[in-house]
């Protein structure tokens, strides 16, 4: 059963406690001017955004098909049975694909070390193998973070918003964005006020790759046999004056068949 | 005996100047990080490493395989005497490729993961096998340039067994790895700007890599002409020139009908930054060259068919700088402008390119008159191996 974050925007009072908390687990520094920074980066994974009295969560999206997994060229990035999206710097040979295909551009980059490698929120990876919430949930005073079963968490996300239309914008985002996320958010003013893009592409973006490179192996065969081909005719008039014993006209070198002179 | 030093001259100056900036900044580079080095970042990941030495770099080496598979495959034999000259361009084109990369990887010494660590669902991956695998088939090609003059008779033979099948794997690892350039931005919908996001992108990439592979072909002939006082006779440029028309042809319209279909055309109303740019890189690639090369008497003439050339390989640089930098600056919310450091690196990379080119030019037989002298000379077998 795949896990999920569930982010309600009304009940967020940003504290930023779960920005702490996320430092903590994943020994980043935090301090005030960290914590007054409004964007994620190589040393913060999540960034409480403030508009007047309105809060937006901002982390990875762990998305269901997500975009990072399916153009690292060493696979580095992974999707993982229960829900994170997990980051092996041992594998990264430091393309930054990751960076420019991210749908949410969540991968950040160490641009300060010689030896660099991609930073991001891993979903507490291992806490959630353990059976435990991220930190950022079990953090959160108000419940505005909550941390469960991916289906429980939508079925709950779609009771609130019946239950109180007024209150919130009638959206799920992460149900289908790209193909549907493991963050859920939900929220009294719209995504957009945040910066966020209002128009997400619904279906999974690997799919717009997979549709070409799926091709190759017929495209590499039927090229083959295609260039072959053309080889033989073209060069067959060739090989039949030399076999009738004609001189070839000077200058043109005659190609594979060619006796000793 | 005294050594005598080369003669100092204007473009020897540029070069010493620009390889000595190009040291510097790679000493930044690697012991501060790419952050000192580049105006990269998490807003705007790829510069001109990947935008210029990468994209550029495989469009302007896509003449070996152009010419290769017109020689050897379709066997028009008339394209021979050249075939040495942009089989060098290509090979040192793709190794130069590599040394920028070399720089642009966050961990270069990692370079060979992609060959144990594999997902085939990634481009970029297919990308790095085509550059290993084409690299491979590329310096195959040209071995035999070398053997010859070392007369290494018995590599030659091997060479010779296999050139068919290598001139094929040539030729569809550059169609893959030019067209899978262009895939790479098929995943960024939502990033790259409309008159450049077209789910035809590796098409268009493909298409326009011939395009250039014709036109540098044709240029290189002419600076060829004026440094080592050889080049292609005028019939030969002419009919070069003929078949560019086509592909441009081919081109834009396809590329006309695209942006019509997706409802960007209408947007070349709107002005602003992407729009110029955009104009700038039909204007150069497309519509001038295009218009030489419809006029009779341009076509037909030295000067016409240098100047649709050049403006072909501009307009195509333009290109690839438009859907690696202009196109996705709206998206990132930032204008990127390259640090010094990354233009010296890639001014480097250039200059040492055009060296190398000059030193194999003087050495080997590059050339069609240029047989190597008489006492190097390969019987009369071997040398029809030499891939020309």
């Amino acid at each position: 059963m795949g896990k999920a974050i569930l982010y309600d925007a009304t009940l967020c009072i940003g504290c930023k406690a779960c920005e702490q908390a996320c430092s903590e687990q994943n020994h980043l520094p935090y301090n005030e001017t960290i914590a007054a920074e409004e964007a994620t980066s190589e040393h913060k994974f999540t960034s409480v955004l403030t508009r007047g009295e309105n809060y937006l969560r901002r982390m990875c999206m762990h998305c269901e098909d997500p975009t990072c997994a399916s153009v690292c060229p060493v696979g580095a990035l992974r999707k993982t049975e229960l829900g994170p999206v997990t980051y092996e710097e041992s594998r990264c040979i430091g393309c930054r694909y990751c960076m420019v295909a991210c749908p949410f551009s969540a991968p950040k980059y160490e641009w300060g070390k010689v030896l660099p490698g991609v930073r991001k929120c891993t979903m507490c990876a291992q806490r959630v193998a353990a059976g435990q919430a991220t930190a950022c949930a079990e953090a959160c005073p108000t419940g505005a973070t909550k941390f469960g079963d991916r289906d429980e968490l939508i079925a709950e996300a779609r009771q609130r918003l019946a239950q109180n239309p007024t209150q919130y914008v009638n959206h799920i985002f992460g149900l289908s964005e790209v193909g549907g996320t493991s963050v859920l958010m939900i929220s009294g003013v719209p995504f957009e006020r945040f910066g966020m893009r209002s128009n997400y592409v619904q279906e999974p973006l690997p799919l717009l790759t997979y549709r070409v490179l799926s091709r190759i192996p017929d495209l590499v065969t039927l090229g083959s046999v295609l260039l072959g081909g053309v080889w033989w005719i073209t060069h067959r008039r060739a090989e039949v004056a030399a076999a009738e014993g004609n001189a070839t006209k000077p200058g043109e070198k005659e190609p594979e068949t060619e006796k000793n002179p | 005996m005294t050594v005598k030093l080369p003669r100092f001259t204007f473009w020897r100056g540029v070069f010493v100047f620009v390889v000595l900036a190009g040291i510097y900044a790679s000493y930044v580079r690697f012991t501060q990080g790419l952050g000192a080095a580049t105006n990269l970042s998490d807003q705007f990941p790829w510069g001109i490493w990947v935008g210029f030495d990468v994209l550029c770099g495989v469009m302007l080496a896509a003449g070996g395989f152009t010419l290769m598979a017109a020689v050897h495959i379709f066997n028009v034999e008339r394209f021979k005497p050249i075939g040495r000259a942009t089989l060098l361009t290509a090979f040192l084109g793709y190794v130069l490729v590599v040394v920028a990369l070399m720089f642009d990887l966050g961990r270069p010494y990692r370079i060979w993961h992609p060959l144990v660590m594999w997902n085939p669902r990634s481009v970029m991956f297919e990308v790095a096998w085509c550059v290993m695998l084409y690299t491979t088939v590329l310096s195959l090609e040209f071995a035999p340039v070398v053997f010859e003059r070392l007369r290494l008779e018995r590599p030659m033979r091997i060479l010779r067994a296999i050139s068919i099948p290598l001139v094929i794997a040539g030729v569809i690892l550059s169609t893959l790895h030019q067209s899978s350039l262009g895939s790479l931005y098929l995943i960024v919908p939502q990033k790259l700007h409309p008159f450049w996001y077209s789910p035809l992108l590796p098409v268009f990439f493909f298409i326009s890599a011939i395009a250039v592979g014709l036109a540098m072909t044709i240029f290189e002939s002419s600076l060829s002409a004026k440094h080592f006082r050889r080049q292609l006779e005028l019939p030969l440029l002419q009919e070069l020139g003929r078949i560019l028309m086509v592909v441009l042809g081919v081109y834009l319209v396809l590329r006309v009908q695209d942006l019509y279909h997706r409802g960007a055309l209408r947007m070349v109303l709107e002005p602003g930054y992407e729009t110029y740019l955009f104009m700038l890189e039909m204007a150069l690639g497309l519509v001038l060259p295009l218009g030489l090369l419809l006029n009779r008497r341009m076509r037909e003439s030295q000067g016409g068919l240098y100047l649709a050339a050049v403006l072909v390989v501009l307009g195509f640089i333009t290109n690839r700088l438009n859907v690696s930098i202009t196109g996705m600056e709206a998206a990132a919310g930032v204008h990127y402008i390259p640090k010094w450091t990354e233009i010296a690196i890639t001014a480097s990379i250039i200059a040492i390119g055009f060296f190398i080119f000059a030193l194999a030019a003087r050495y080997l037989a590059i050339f069609p008159e240029e047989r190597p002298q008489a006492e190097l000379r390969m019987p009369a077998e071997l040398s029809h191996v030499a891939a020309d």
